[in-house]
Formats: C-alpha cells, sequence, structure tokens
C-alpha cells in the first residue's frame, strides 16, 4: 500500500478523478478532475495548489555544512546568501548527473536539500570525513506548491511577513494563516509560484488557509499531470524521464553531465574540489557530446500527416514522457523525452537531447509521430528554453 | 625547512621501514615519519616494567621474506632470527601436551601418542599441502594483477599465475582450487582425528580474525602457518633480542641507505591538490614537500583520515569505509619471578623456548569465538604465550621472566559498554585464570601485568578497529581485492600516493613483503615516469 501525503486528507477528498499517481513511494493526485486542464489554466492564470511533499528533503547542519555541500555539488555554495536558494544537479565522480533539486540556505550552517530520489547513502558518502549532520526530513516536513500569477496576492493575505520584496529563488520565514512554515520563491512551472514548507502535522491546515484565503482568486488544486505540462513549457528537467540518474543508469550511454542537461551554468569548475570536477573539466574542455533543447514541432506538419491519412490533426492530450527519435536528414541525431501541446503558446513543443552538432537553435530536424499506426516524421525546429517565460517569474513587486 | 623528500613514509612500522630501505637504495631522498617515540609500529620491543622488556605487539616474525634479509644486509645491522627446535607445544588439560618439532618424525612420536593414524598422517599431510603453500608463496611475493587487466602487464601476470598453478600438475591444481577456499574445520577434518592436534592446527587459520574455525577461507590462512618442506609447520621465528630488533636493524638499514628517520611526531596530513601528492603536513604545523608519499598506516586510516575527503570518489571512499577492522585480539605481559610450571614440562625449559599454544580442540576454538561474535570477551580464550627470556637473559632480571601472551579473542566491539579500566582488568585476570589452569601456581609468580585491549591496541599502534592486519585476512579482502580493488598495486587514486602495510598483499604478519612489493611498484612507476 502506497502512502498518502500528509495532505492526503484534503486531496483525497478531492480527487474526483481518483487519478492516483506514484510518485517516490507516496501516491499524489494525477488530476483532480477527469481533464487535468482546468488545473493547468489555474497555474497559468490564476493559482493552484500542488502537493509536492514527496520530494525527498535533507535537512544539513554542522561547521562543515558548507564545506559538504561544496563538494557535493557543482554550484558554488560559498556564494549562496542565508535565505537564498540555489537550483542545483549533483554529479558522481565521473561528472555524470546523480540526481537534481533545491538547496536552500536557512542559516550560515543550516541548509535544506531537495532530491528526487533517496540520496541519504551518497550525501553520507560525500560527507565521510567532515564534521556535518545529515538528517532525512522527508516525511517529517510536508511541501506544497502555490503556483500561478495570483499566488502572491493570495499569500499575502495570510502571511505575517512582507512578500512584495522577496526575490526569485530566495525564501523567508513566517506565519502562513498562523502556522509557521518556510515560503520560498520557487518551483516547478516558470511562473510566479512559492513553495510552502511546514511541519507535516500542519498540513492540512495550512492547506485549508490557503484553499480559504484563494477562493476569491480561482486557486484550486491541481495534480502532476497539470504541473507535467507547466514543466515542460519552463523547459525543467525531469529525473527518470529526461535523464536517467547516474548510480541507477546500466550502461554509460544513458548517464548524462551537466553540460549534456544544458546544466552547464551550474558547473564552477573554479570554485576548488567537487565531486566530479576533473571529469567535467576534461568535458568543458572538449564540449559536451549531447544538449538538451526545445523542440518546436511544426503545426503545418503535423496537420499535412494527418490530412494524409484522412484525419483532423491529432495531439497529445497530455504530457508525454517516452523516447522518441529525432531526425536529421535519414539520420536518427537525438531523441525527445517529454512532450505536449503548450495551451497556452497554441504549440506542439518538446525537450530533446540532441548531438551537439544539431543542437544550435534554428536547426530544422524532424520528430517521429505516429499517424494511424505509421511511424511519420514531423518537421520540428530546434528552439531555446523555456518556451514560456512571463516576466512575473522573475518580477519583485516594487512598493508603492 | 625547505627541503622536498623524493618520498615521506607515514610510519615507521616493519613493512615503513623495509619500503624506505629500498627506496633509499635506489638513491631516493627518503623520509620517515613516525609518530611513537620507538620505530617499529607494532614490531617493537619496550620496556614496560624496569627490568622487564616485552614485545608488545607482535611476538613473532611471520615467514621473514628473504629478500628482505638479504638484500638489506639486515645480519650486519644486528638481526638474528632464532627458530627453535620446538616449534609449538600445545598444553592441555590434565596435564599433557603435544609438541610440534622441527623434526617430522620427532612430531610424528609426539602425535602418536594422541593417535597413531594422525602420527601417520603427519608427513602425508605436509606433502599434500606443500603444493598449495608454495603456490600461496609465489602469490604472495607478487604484485595482484588488475581485475579486469587494464594493462598487458596485468594479463601477463594473470597468465603467469595460471601458468604456474597448471604446472603444479592437474590433481595438485584442484586440490589447490578446492582447498583454498575450505574452513580449517573441513580440511583438519579430513585429515586428522585427534582434537589437539586439529586444536592446534585450527589456530592457524583464525589467527587475528574476526571468524571462527568453521568459517569459509580460514583453510587458506592455516595455509600459511604450514611450510613447504618436510617439517610440514612453518618454523616459528623469534628474534633474539625482542622483535624490536628486527625493526631497529630495518631502521639502520634504511639509515645507512641515506634515510631520515624523525620519531615523535605524526603526519596530520597528505596534503594534495589536483588528485596528486604534494607532501604532507606534521602535528606540528611543519609542512614538508614530497614527490610521492607511501603510508605504511593502514588503508582506513590513511584514506579517512589523513586525505583530503574532496580528493576522493564518495564511491571508493565507501569502499575503504567497508574494509572489515574488527579487532579480534588483546596482548597480556607478565613479569614472572620465575618460570612458569606447565603441567608435564616442568624441568624441561626446552619445551617452553617456542609458542606455547593454548586450544586444546578445534571446538575450544570455536567456542571461543561464539562468545565473541556476540560481543563478549571468550570465556576461555585461545592463547598463544612466548617466553623470549628464556633464550635472552637480557630480555629480564636474572632468574626472571618475561612472559608475552597473545590472547583471541576480545573483540574490539563489545556489546554492553566499551574497553575501560574495569573490563581490561577483568580480561587480564581471565587471561591469568586460564593459564593457570595449564600452569599452576602462575598466578602468585606474577611481578607485574600489562593489559592491551583491542582498544589500546588502536590508540597506541594506530591500528583501525584493533586489527593488525590493518583489514582482516578473510577471502574477500585478500590478493587483487586487498585493500580495494582500486589500490590492490599499491597505487591509490591519488597521484603518487602509496599503501605499503599490512593492508595490501599479501597482508598482516611481520614479513616484509608486502613493504618490499610497495618499494617495487613505486621504484616501477618512477621510472615509466623518465
Amino acid at each position: 500500500m502506497l502512502r498518502g501525503t500528509p495532505f492526503h486528507p484534503r486531496t483525497a477528498a478531492l480527487c474526483q478523478a481518483h487519478n492516483w499517481r506514484r510518485w517516490a513511494g507516496c501516491i499524489v493526485a494525477g488530476s483532480y478532475e477527469l481533464l487535468h486542464d482546468r488545473e493547468y489554466f489555474a497555474i497559468r492564470t490564476a493559482a493552484a495548489l500542488i502537493d509536492v511533499s514527496p520530494l525527498y528533503k535533507y535537512h544539513v547542519t554542522g561547521p562543515d555544512a558548507e564545506l559538504f555541500l561544496n563538494r557535493l555539488i557543482p554550484r558554488d555554495v560559498a556564494r549562496c546568501a542565508v535565505h537564498q536558494v540555489l537550483y542545483t544537479p549533483w554529479c558522481d565522480q565521473a561528472g555524470k548527473i546523480i540526481d537534481d533539486g533545491t538547496l536552500s540556505r536557512l542559516d550560515t550552517d543550516a541548509f535544506r536539500l531537495t532530491a528526487a530520489e533517496p540520496n541519504l547513502r551518497w550525501l553520507q558518502d560525500v560527507a565521510a570525513g567532515l564534521d556535518v549532520t545529515i538528517g532525512d526530513i522527508t516525511e517529517a516536513l510536508a511541501a506544497l506548491a502555490l503556483q500561478g500569477p495570483a499566488s502572491r496576492e493570495i499569500l499575502k493575505r495570510i502571511s505575517d511577513v512582507p512578500l512584495d520584496d522577496l526575490g526569485f529563488f530566495r525564501l523567508t520565514h513566517a506565519r502562513v494563516a498562523g502556522i509557521p512554515a518556510t515560503i520560498s520563491r520557487t518551483g516547478y512551472t516558470g511562473d510566479l509560484g512559492y513553495e510552502l514548507w511546514v511541519e507535516a502535522a500542519q498540513a492540512v491546515a495550512l492547506w485549508d488557509g490557503l484553499v480559504e484565503a484563494g477562493a476569491a482568486y480561482g486557486l484550486i488544486p491541481a495534480g502532476i499531470l497539470a504541473l507535467d505540462v507547466a514543466r515542460i513549457e519552463a523547459g525543467l528537467p525531469l529525473l527518470d524521464v529526461d535523464y536517467i540518474p547516474a548510480n541507477k543508469a546500466l550502461i554509460e550511454e544513458r548517464k548524462s553531465s551537466p553540460f549534456e542537461l544544458d546544466l552547464g551554468w551550474t558547473v564552477k569548475l573554479d570554485k576548488g574540489p567537487f565531486v566530479g570536477r576533473q571529469a567535467l573539466a576534461a568535458e568543458n574542455e572538449r564540449g559536451p557530446e549531447w544538449q538538451f533543447q526545445g523542440l518546436e514541432i511544426e503545426w503545418d506538419s503535423i496537420e499535412r500527416l494527418y490530412a494524409e491519412a484522412g484525419l483532423p490533426p491529432g495531439l497529445p492530450a497530455t504530457a508525454w514522457r517516452t523516447s522518441v527519435p529525432v531526425y536529421s536528414g535519414g539520420e536518427q541525431v537525438g531523441y525527445a523525452t517529454s512532450g505536449c501541446w503548450s495551451p497556452i503558446l497554441k504549440q506542439y513543443i518538446a525537450l530533446a537531447h540532441l548531438r551537439s552538432a544539431w543542437a544550435a537553435p534554428g536547426t530544422r530536424l524532424e520528430m517521429e509521430v505516429t499517424v494511424e499506426h505509421r511511424r511519420k516524421r514531423a518537421e520540428a525546429r530546434v528552439v531555446k528554453k523555456p518556451f514560456y517565460d512571463p516576466p512575473r517569474k522573475r518580477a519583485v513587486e516594487t512598493a508603492p | 625547512m625547505s627541503k622536498r623528500y623524493d618520498a615521506v613514509l607515514v610510519g615507521a612500522g616493519h613493512n615503513g621501514l623495509v619500503c624506505a630501505a629500498y627506496l633509499a637504495r635506489t638513491g631516493l631522498s627518503v623520509l620517515v615519519v613516525e609518530r611513537r617515540e620507538v620505530v617499529g609500529g607494532a614490531a617493537a620491543t619496550e620496556e614496560l616494567f624496569p627490568g622487564f622488556r616485552f614485545d608488545s605487539c607482535a611476538h613473532r616474525l611471520g615467514h621473514l621474506d628473504p629478500r628482505v634479509v638479504s638484500d638489506l644486509g639486515l645480519g650486519g645491522h644486528g638481526l638474528k632470527v632464532r627458530r627453535p627446535d620446538l616449534a609449538v607445544l600445545a598444553a592441555l588439560p590434565g596435564g599433557d601436551h603435544l609438541a610440534i618439532w622441527r623434526d617430522p618424525q620427532k612430531t610424528a612420536e609426539e602425535i602418536r601418542r594422541h593417535s597413531p593414524d594422525d602420527a601417520a598422517r603427519w608427513s602425508r599431510f605436509g606433502a599434500a599441502m606443500a603444493p598449495a603453500v608454495r603456490f600461496r608463496g609465489h602469490v604472495a611475493v607478487a604484485t595482484p594483477p588488475e581485475l579486469p587487466p587494464a594493462a598487458s602487464r596485468d594479463l601477463l601476470a594473470f597468465m603467469e599465475l595460471g601458468l604456474r598453478l597448471r604446472r603444479t600438475g592437474r590433481r595438485e591444481m584442484t586440490e589447490i582450487m578446492r582447498v583454498l577456499p575450505m574452513s580449517a574445520d573441513e580440511l583438519l577434518d579430513e585429515w586428522f582425528e585427534s582434537e589437539p592436534l586439529q586444536g592446534l592446527l585450527a589456530a592457524l587459520g583464525v589467527s587475528g580474525l574476526f571468524l571462527g574455525p568453521r568459517a569459509a577461507g580460514t583453510a587458506y590462512l592455516l595455509l600459511g602457518g604450514l611450510s613447504p618442506d618436510a617439517e610440514v609447520l612453518r618454523p616459528t621465528e623469534l628474534v633474539t633480542g625482542g622483535m624490536g630488533r628486527f625493526t631497529e636493524a630495518l631502521a639502520g638499514a634504511a639509515l645507512a641507505n641515506g634515510a631520515r628517520i624523525r620519531t615523535g611526531v605524526e603526519i596530520e596530513r597528505i596534503r594534495t591538490a589536483e588528485g596528486r601528492v604534494t607532501g604532507v603536513v606534521l602535528s606540528n604545523g611543519e609542512e614538508i614537500d614530497a614527490a610521492r608519499v607511501v603510508s605504511n598506516a593502514d588503508p582506513k586510516r590513511t584514506f579517512l583520515g589523513l586525505v583530503d575527503p574532496t580528493e576522493l570518489d564518495p564511491d571508493f571512499v565507501r569502499k575503504v569505509k567497508n574494509i572489515r577492522t574488527r579487532g579480534a585480539f588483546a596482548k597480556v605481559h607478565l613479569a614472572l619471578a620465575e618460570l612458569p610450571r606447565f603441567d608435564g614440562a616442568t624441568g624441561r625449559p626446552e619445551l617452553l623456548e617456542g609458542l606455547i599454544r593454548i586450544c586444546p580442540s578445534l571446538d575450544y576454538l570455536e567456542h571461543a569465538y561464539d562468545d565473541a561474535k556476540y560481543g563478549g570477551v571468550s570465556r576461555s580464550p585461545y592463547l598463544e604465550a612466548v617466553i623470549p627470556s628464556l633464550t635472552d637473559p637480557t630480555l629480564a632480571p636474572p632468574g626472571q621472566h618475561a612472559m608475552s601472551v597473545y590472547v583471541q579473542y576480545a573483540p574490539y566491539e563489545l556489546k554492553e559498554g566499551s574497553w575501560d579500566a574495569d573490563r581490561r582488568e577483568a580480561l587480564g585476570d581471565r587471561v591469568v585464570g586460564t593459564l593457570s589452569e595449564y600452569a599452576p601456581g602462575l598466578d602468585g609468580a606474577i611481578l607485574d601485568r600489562h593489559v592491551s585491549t583491542p582498544a589500546d591496541l588502536e590508540d597506541v599502534y594506530g591500528l583501525t578497529g584493533g586489527c593488525a592486519s590493518h583489514g582482516e585476512m578473510a577471502l574477500d579482502q585478500l590478493f587483487f581485492m586487498r585493500p580495494v580493488p582500486e589500490c590492490a598495486q599499491y597505487r591509490t587514486p591519488i597521484r603518487d600516493l602509496y599503501l605499503c602495510g599490512a593492508g595490501t598483499h599479501p597482508g598482516g604478519g611481520v614479513s616484509g613483503t608486502a613493504g618490499y612489493n610497495a618499494a617495487r611498484e613505486v621504484l616501477r612507476a618512477g621510472k615509466r615516469a623518465k
């Protein structure tokens, strides 16, 4: 029996579709309604509540906490201010990604790290010889994402701290609906949004407070199907879908380095030693073999392929997460790992691993589509990620 | 102090000194740094009570590498190895004993008192085991090849090993492959019926090991105690003047070849940059530059204590952490007013010149392990004692004696509590009590007593977990897996950092072979670099 999250008493009552999905040993709502469309539009046009409690969470404290994390991740933790949050992957000694998540600096010597997979053993291995304590707080801490353009206004109504100047990837401690919580301006939607971190026992009360405050703003709960569309639009990679963690890959070819996942910007080669640095320095020197890019699939091409079969154009109803070949001429030059119809952009988009020679934005490629049981190739164009990047995502409200 | 050494050795244990002497001999500038005031590490002789000198940890050699003795001219540096006619005296309950002599005929006669069949088999056992013992000897002196073979050299080494095995003959080869992973119990049951003989031999298979004689792989260790020659059992090798004379001779050879030895100062850190060694930092803050560092410290201490952890792959660190170093023994030193009166050996001091072993049967040993397995000290421990003052009067005042007792099993990890003063004294009492059962009146002859618990052995000699072999000599921690596959060729993942201690192949025992092999690999790498 998979366990529910701390929000389960509320989410279970709301999940009309009984569309439960497994996430890290928990069940979470795939969609609350039969179709996830309304939930998606809540994220993009109002506000949505997304239960992200299954994330693995680690509390890292001790005099060597910064040293340890700087050893673990390729980003420079020394440059992470207190109350700042870093998005980061982390790698094995060969420079291949094991997992990715966010690192919050709660205090000089206290951090919180999120991960998609259990990482305690790896963290402890990396901590060998260092004066640091690593606690697995996955179940003790509930996490709730409040995402969408109205999220700030909703949160402001029930928080006891000013939020207008809380910058992108910053956090603050507050009482939300009277409940002590950490608010970080982070999320997996690429929109204005927050994530609230709260003691598991207080999760339901926090949920109720937000639902009440958000009613006037069109706040509804959203499941992970809607979240999946939003994260593809935001160009954010997903473990096990867009990359295989190095410690689970059966063969070398399945592993990805940060450079191959378009995360080269997280790799600070000159910050001092960290796990995988030598391999990453060498890769940086020769350039990555693969790149992770956006693809826009041409509407006209889709329309033509379906017309040939006597059908109107068909589009995926939900985000897909299978490996789909990408071609240039007759040659396969890559594969897409996530794709969806973007309702807000009115565009069929995908995230693809492409050999570097075919990865430049503007490159014209073809992606396989199956039309009436037959494999066809639709025209596609390499584009920069994110596909959707509203200014409100980063904007700070200046007080009037 | 800006001198840069070609090699700095961490620790002046016997392997470190052997390695230092060989490196210095080729003209390299070598510095050995030892945290204790005396050299020798676990092979030292110390005056624990005024007038009484003891081999404070190891009390006998363990197949001393003849290459080391001749290459380094240890005889010229004062080494005298004594191989007494009597190898082992097993003291038995009820006043009986079983003596193993170097002369197999004499031994067979002795065994006959316990079992005529066993007596008839004694020499045949030696002859049957000889191919395996010889093969084990060949393996010991070689650098383990990398697995899977990384270079043609490794492939050749593998083929050479295979060929050597094949050349022993079809039947012999099969027998070697069959015996190596066996338990001492299974092997001995195939040959002998008398309990005293089984017990005496089984002890060879568990020496220093946190396993009982019914554990797989103990036959392999047992073979290490056998001789490929007619005498069956490897002769007991004692050092005249104490084990310290051996390491002093090694230090003498190292110094004569130009090495420098500093004692009383500890290496606090092995300095590295970009994955390679740059030198060492001493506990007094002094920094010494070095082209390479060779660590005689055990692998755990080296990688988990001396090297910047950020230089190491966390996967590698995990493997090092997982090296089993479960201490199994303790040492008790007794200053005696008179020679102990072992039942059946009174008036025959020649019977006490070798090793005195208390392990009357294989079951006795297994029961001793049963206690330890669950975190207790053996109620009836396996003991091995030496009284070197019997043949070397410099070790004790006239008429008095210095006796060292090796005690197994005394687990490092206790089920309840930790090693403190009370438990140390209780251990001493138990050892004296056990000995008194075989040597009545011993208690009254004790002038002074010194007990080293496994925790003391860790503190004093830096033996992680109190494990003298720097990593248990179990099947999965031998040869190309010793200490971990990444370091089996004495090199380490950090460039110019080498291991040379008992944690590397061929492992524990005072033989010097690990130090010899390590020096060979260091020099080979040096040649390649040119």
